[in-house]
């Protein structure tokens, strides 16, 4: 298989619209505010950011669900028109969703057998060809022998099963990209693994594109190739993950990945440093940089009132700050 | 503070009885509970034993429904109704507090002695009340004056790094993080020996959490007290735990300093725990645990950890007892000494 874009976002902004009174104009939420990147087919990326920074708004602009404001979306080869809803139907039964909390994620009266039923129905999947495509989600998340789990109820399955449940259900309908949002945060870090093993596996065996979201880059670091850091509704930085890991150039990035402890008997006695305040309004952004209320590095006079572009310091390693305003790396 | 410390020292003194243990700190020996189910008995707790000396701090991490919380309450005796056994000991600073009616516990330890922030205590702030108040609460509660009590809020606001104009504010107007901290200000306000925090960070980001583990190691240093960290998240327990206790199916399987409970845990399970845990600076691939944790309505008889243990050999059908191993004591039949 060709290793081509399947998903192009060029500068896209969604902003959430903000009422007085239900009627008047008070401005806008800036949930994402200029996102530019490009997927592979095949290819994991996951996107680590903050509370608040836009992750979950970014992707349910790239299922569909939330309008975009500005930018393009390029899926498929397709110029998405989010005024066409043939457009949007189309995105997505294209597009695997799994979400961050796998026991709020099935309806708890529903056998196992009728949730992966429900979507294959609505898109008119002749019933034998239904009961076969169930047989296959099920083996390939590992909820085997597949005859013991049709007929049950998600609370008789452990968390870890449940979020394989709706792994399932995400791949049913064959799509080309999965997007997961916090997929295994709710889980223990003994079966963490485990779901992101499987969904690895089934990423490489049809050649998906996968994006995850989460606040712990630890935990995806081995299941993803490249890394988009968000803050404040921006990608400040993206490069490959183990780049990003070992080579962080954004002062964000870097404070963030200095503040995730490894279980090291050492920490007890060390205090680290950590920017006081926190993440800014996205209804009125700082002027300049995003971040430079906190930033030890800034720049007087630039970072403050500019926006940073984004530079390439290193081969395919991107960052929106102004320290690399001179394409070289900056100590 | 220190006058509060005298205080309750005198407490201590009055509480003085034949069942007097050695050191200060906390004991627990045999500490069981059990709840009623309509699916049956779930034996939550299943007779917990360890020792915590004063001011040093512990991490409790397990699997999810391993007990953790049940076990906090036990040792709090924050009851549900739904009770079906309980028994055991606990002693605080040697003295045999399960023997303490339940009026003289909430006076002489709960709250004053050992306090706890619950598992999502943060949603649980009053919106109506200000926070200073909320806060100061415990303390009137204890027949401190109004006046005194506001000083000491004050006192333990600037302890958690929340600004004192923020006592005037109600909980929404907090950022999570603010939240969290005022909660841990309830926790402090009466100057306990121990304070037992449930997920304390687990709602957080990153760097909030980071912040807010820095501030609790800034108040273990400066207060010489003891916490338990119940937690899930095993890299961050060890910013502040001295030593661990790692649980599996209502019991408890090791207890270890940190440097051996970080880096060579004794018990299979906690090895298998400790390698499923993912790291960011260290390269290394975590593993899961294959299986899951049995039903604790009909734990398995034997080693409750021996369907999924690498290590298991025909004595693991006999439950272990806790052995000791140096300083540790792990429940493992690998350990068995004589
Ligand atoms: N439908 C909406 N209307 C108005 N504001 C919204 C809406 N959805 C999200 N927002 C706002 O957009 C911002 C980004 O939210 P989003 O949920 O995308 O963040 P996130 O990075 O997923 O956070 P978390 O890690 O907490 O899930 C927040 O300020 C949020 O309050
Ligand atoms: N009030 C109760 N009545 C009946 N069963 C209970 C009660 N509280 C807890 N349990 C059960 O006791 C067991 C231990 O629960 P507990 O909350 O102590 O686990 P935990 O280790 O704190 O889990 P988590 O990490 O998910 O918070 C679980 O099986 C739980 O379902
Ligand atoms: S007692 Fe046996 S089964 Fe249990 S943990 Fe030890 S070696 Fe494994
Ligand atoms: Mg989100
Ligand atoms: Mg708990």
């Amino acid at each position: 298989m060709d290793n081509s874009k399947i998903l192009s976002l060029n500068g896209v902004r969604t902003y959430f619209e903000l009422k007085r009174w239900g009627f008047m104009h008070a401005g806008y939420v800036r949930a994402v505010d200029g996102v530019s990147f490009d997927l592979a087919r095949g290819e994991a990326v996951t996107i680590v950011g903050e509370s608040g920074s836009g992750k979950t708004t970014l992707l349910r602009t790239i299922l569909g669900l939330a309008k975009i404001t500005d930018g393009e979306m390029i899926f498929g080869g397709r110029n998405l028109d989010y005024n066409n809803s043939r457009d949007l139907t189309w995105l997505r039964w294209q597009v695997g969703f799994v979400q961050q909390d796998p026991y709020g994620a099935t309806a708890p009266f529903m056998s196992v057998h009728r949730i992966l039923s429900e979507p294959l129905i609505v898109n008119k999947v002749p019933k034998i060809e239904r009961e076969q495509r169930i047989r296959e989600a099920l083996d390939e998340v590992r909820l085997i022998p597949v005859d013991d789990f049709l007929h049950k109820y998600p609370h008789m399955l452990s968390g870890g099963q449940q979020q394989r449940l709706v792994v399932a259900r995400a791949l049913l309908l064959r799509p080309m990209l999965i997007v997961a949002d916090e997929p295994v945060s709710m889980l223990d870090a003994s079966v963490r693994v485990e779901v992101l093993e499987l969904m690895g596996k089934i990423q490489e065996t049809h050649n998906l594109g996968v994006i995850y979201i989460t606040h712990d880059l630890s935990s995806v670091r081995y299941f993803s190739q490249r890394a988009f850091v968000m803050y404040a509704a921006k990608l400040v930085e993206k490069a490959d993950v183990n780049e990003i890991v070992n080579n962080p150039q954004h002062p964000y990035t870097q404070v963030l990945l200095n503040a995730i402890p490894d279980p090291e008997p050492e920490n007890v006695g060390k205090f680290k440093e950590i920017p006081s305040g926190e993440p800014p309004s996205l209804i009125k952004p700082p002027p300049g940089c995003r971040f430079h209320p906190r930033c030890t590095r800034k720049i007087d006079g630039l970072c403050d009132t500019e926006e940073p572009p984004e530079f390439e310091p290193r081969p395919n390693h991107f960052v929106e700050c102004w320290l690399y305003k001179d394409g070289d790396r900056a100590a | 503070m220190i006058g509060m410390r005298r205080r309750k020292q005198a407490v201590a003194e009055r509480g003085r009885s034949p069942d007097r243990t050695e050191g200060p700190g906390l004991k627990v020996e045999d500490l069981t509970l059990y709840f009623r189910s309509t699916a049956g008995v779930v034996q939550a707790v299943e007779g917990v034993s360890f020792e915590l000396v004063r001011g040093r701090s512990l991490t409790i991490i397990g699997e999810s429904g391993c007990g953790k919380t049940s076990l906090a309450r036990a040792i709090l005796r924050l009851l549900p109704k739904n009770v079906h056994t309980y028994r055991g000991r606990v002693f605080l600073n040697g003295v045999d507090v399960m023997k303490f009616g339940d009026e003289r516990f909430r006076k002489d330890v709960r709250w004053t002695r050992m306090s706890m922030v619950s598992q999502a205590a943060m949603n649980a702030l009053t919106p109506v009340v200000k926070v200073g108040y909320q806060v100061a609460e415990p303390l009137m509660l204890d027949h401190v004056g109004k006046k005194e009590a506001y000083r000491k809020a004050r006192e333990v606001f600037n302890l958690v790094g929340v600004p004192e104009a923020f006592m005037d504010r109600y909980a929404f107007e907090l950022s999570g993080g603010m939240r969290q901290r005022a909660i841990l200000a309830m926790a402090l306000i009466t100057d306990p020996d121990i304070v037992i925090l449930d997920e304390p960070t687990s709602a957080l980001d990153v760097l909030t959490q980071a912040n807010i583990m820095n501030t609790l190691k800034k108040i273990k240093q400066d207060l010489g007290l003891s916490f338990m960290l119940i937690t899930h998240d095993i890299a961050t327990s060890s910013e502040l735990a001295d030593e661990g206790i790692c649980m599996y199916a209502g019991q408890l399987v090791e207890h270890s300093d940190g440097q051996r409970f970080y880096r060579e845990p004794l018990h299979p399970y906690s090895q298998k725990l400790m390698a499923s845990v993912p790291t960011l600076h260290i390269e290394k691939k975590p593993e899961f645990i294959p299986g899951q944790p049995p039903s604790l309505i009909n734990p398995p008889t034997g080693c409750r950890f021996a369907a999924r243990c690498h290590r298991r050999f025909e004595r693991c059908d006999e439950e272990p007892p806790l052995f000791e191993h140096g300083e540790e004591t792990v429940k493992c039949w690998l350990y068995e000494t004589g």
